[in-house]
């Protein structure tokens, strides 16, 4: 017998080391060197990062006004983009589950996912020719007297919630599958009417299926910077104020500070999904 | 067993992340460069000492230029457009080209360490020179560097203390474009995008960059004396937070910000934009595109640029880099970029080269008194440039910080 069969722990310990190294090195490490970066500073003039210890990037970020309107923009634009596509995703994925044959079941999962297949940009660039002020939306409008959002925060929303409802009809849709049909059954036999057994049976328990969407569809709203430099006209959400840093003005420590505050939004808002329970019942 | 096997990976994990964070902690950390001797001391900074070429070897086969949209162009965009292909042709080095939208950019990518040269505009030129990124650049070396007019060398944007750090390129204004179809009249002030703007309610747009403040500096110095902004780039406190305000009054009627000069063309074509700062590059991309656009030089003068190329200190193909140098300076390619790109070429001899004759005189390549009413993108500094003493200006921290508050 060779070393390896005589030895389960280090058959286990070669198994797990390549990912754990990919987790301890390359992204917790990588989330260390963004919190020692945001602990430096930068010569405005020069632009060269100076490295002594120092909070004043969190002191900016606290006491000026601006990031704090951001923040709770982008926190605001976040929920928003979430609520939109809890909406749009339940029926879909009620129909998808429950309704449809098995083969339109399958026309329709592939149709959710053919999206993902298409660049980020070009969707995002579709919907600025969409919006745009000789688009089809204010042409499709013009009639009624109306006119298109044009770019800004509703144009952003659209396009977030656009981009990122597949990644909330799947867990939802997954989760709706694994209910019992003959709970429906349980259900009317106890006389209950089709809004009710929907009411009080099928959306406490796909709750935490729409709960595990909005992980995504939050999370990945929070980080967003390219659906707003396209669509979002003046706005400014928290990426672009990191890019703006990094990017334009090369402010690695300001940015690395300003890219802390998604990552305590999000540890909050999963703080807060696990005193649900819905975490454990995924 | 297994719990052993655990904690040591995790030992092995944290060692992984100390070594990183101790590998980022020593990294490119002399950005300044400058050894023991002090450089030049110029406007409040010193210029590190970067050593100067002193001769122009074999080419190394390659050069990677970063450039304004327009200033390197190889027939892509135009065929007709070429003076890129040439260049190969006669000095053996392939040119990679990589365009940029703002000067932060480009001071941003030169400190990659990965381009030889860079068009440099008076507002990014003394932060690469401070930050050791760009070397002095020996014009002996330079053919057409006699030719350059006068009174573009030796000028506090691109010279520290008698020594060029680079050779200039071409000069001229940023206008003010209009949609001929839903402005009119023709707009003759700045005001149709601040004081005014309200009648283009979401359809202006500017320019995003922090240095954009000057326009409306410069829009103040006329509109409102009282203030005594005699320079734009010099701004204390309270002229700053004016010129501020009046950003962001004409927030509310922008449409959208651009630094993606191809943005701005399309934003104007759709109609989305219909009045905004721009270049004369983008109105003459957008009028051969078909959009019904003129740009004009509004009565209160204009924010310009006075481009430098420069070379890299860390110049992976410094021969490269000064061919490149001496041939975007000749005659021949000056009359090319600059009837392109719409701007006073530097070299005057270029002016016998266009195709327009008359293009020189448009844009008074060769006027020195005009191109001093042009107000050029300079860094602003602590030391107030207009000669004040008796107050602290803002520094370009303080701009890009305010930018940000006024688009909110």
């Amino acid at each position: 017998m060779s070393l390896i069969d005589r030895r389960p722990g280090l058959r286990v310990g070669l198994l797990l080391t390549p990912p754990m190294l990919w987790l301890g090195v390359a992204y917790l490490g990588a989330l260390a060197a963004l919190l020692i970066a945001s602990l430096w500073t930068q010569n405005d003039f020069t632009g060269t990062i100076e490295r002594s210890w120092t909070l004043e990037n969190f002191k900016t970020l606290f006491t000026v006004e601006v990031y704090r309107t951001i923040t709770l923009r982008t926190i605001g634009i976040a929920a928003l983009v979430t609520v939109v596509d809890a909406v749009l995703a339940f029926p879909i994925a009620l129909y998808m589950a429950k309704v449809a044959s098995p083969r339109m079941q399958r026309i329709l999962v592939i149709s959710v996912l053919t999206p993902l297949w298409a660049s980020y940009l070009v969707k995002a660039y579709a919907w600025r020719g969409m919006l745009s002020a000789d688009g089809p939306i204010a042409w499709v409008a013009a009639p009624f007297g109306l006119h298109t959002p044009g770019y800004g925060l509703p144009a952003v929303t659209i396009t977030l919630a656009y981009l990122w409802l597949p990644y909330m009809i799947l867990p939802v849709y997954a989760g709706l599958e694994r209910l019992p049909d003959s709970l429906f059954e349980a259900s009317a036999d106890l006389g209950a009417g089709a809004w009710t057994t929907l009411r009080r049976v099928v959306v406490p328990m796909a709750f935490p299926a729409i709960v595990a969407g909005s992980i995504f569809t939050f999370s990945l709203s929070m980080g967003d910077y390219i659906a707003v430099k396209i669509v979002g006209g003046t706005s400014q959400l928290l990426g672009n104020v990191v890019y703006d840093n990094q990017g334009a003005a090369n402010n690695l420590p300001f940015a690395a500070a300003v890219a802390t505050v998604p990552i305590v939004v999000m540890l909050a808002y999963l703080a807060a999904v696990r005193r649900t329970g819905a975490l454990e019942n995924l | 067993m297994r719990r052993i096997g655990s904690k040591r990976l995790a030992a092995v994990a944290c060692v992984g992340v100390l070594a990183l964070a101790t590998a980022c902690g020593t990294s490119s950390g002399d950005g300044g460069g400058g050894g023991e001797k002090a450089g030049e001391e110029q406007g409040g900074f010193t210029a590190p000492d970067v050593p100067m070429a002193e001769e122009v070897g074999d080419p190394e086969g390659q050069v990677n230029v970063l450039a304004w949209p327009g200033y390197a162009e190889d027939g892509s965009t135009d065929k007709s457009i070429d003076w890129v292909t040439p260049f190969e042709k006669e000095s053996g080095c392939q040119a990679n080209v990589k365009y940029f939208g703002t000067s932060d950019e480009a001071v941003q990518l030169m400190k990659t360490g990965e381009y030889d040269v860079v068009s440099a505009s008076g507002d990014a030129t003394l932060r690469m020179i401070a930050a050791g990124d760009v070397a002095p650049v020996n014009t002996d070396l330079l053919t057409n560097y006699a030719d350059i007019a006068d009174f573009l060398k030796d000028q506090a944007f691109n010279s520290v203390g008698g020594q060029m750090y680079g050779v200039p390129h071409g000069w001229g204004a940023n206008l003010l474009m209009y949609n001929t179809e839903a402005v009119s009249p023709a707009p003759t002030s700045w005001g149709s995008v601040f004081d005014d703007a309200s009648a283009y309610a979401g359809k202006v747009t500017a320019y995003d960059s922090p240095i954009y403040i000057a326009d409306a500096a410069l829009y103040l110095m006329n509109s409102q004396p009282d203030l005594g902004i005699k320079d734009p780039y010099a701004l204390d406190e309270d002229q700053l937070a004016a010129a501020v305000d009046l950003l962001k009054e004409q927030r509310a009627n922008v449409s959208e910000y651009w630094s993606d000069y191809l943005k701005e063309v399309q934003a104007f074509k759709t109609g989305d934009s219909v009045i905004g700062t721009t270049w004369q590059v983008i109105a003459s991309v957008a009028q051969g595109e078909g959009a019904p656009v003129e740009a004009v030089l509004p009565e209160e003068g204009a924010t310009g640029w006075s481009d430098t190329w420069m070379i890299s200190a860390k110049a992976p193909n410094p021969n490269c880099g000064y061919l490149w140098m001496d041939y975007i300076t000749s005659p021949k390619a000056q009359a090319a970029v600059a009837e392109y790109f719409g701007e006073a070429p530097a070299n005057t001899k270029a002016c016998d080269l266009t195709s327009d004759k008359s293009f020189c005189d448009t844009y008074h390549a060769t006027d020195a008194d005009f191109a001093a009413q042009i107000h050029y993108w300079t860094t602003p500094i602590e030391q107030c440039l207009d000669g004040r003493t008796d107050v602290t200006c803002t520094n370009y921290g303080d701009w890009t910080t305010a930018w940000t508050e006024v688009k909110g």
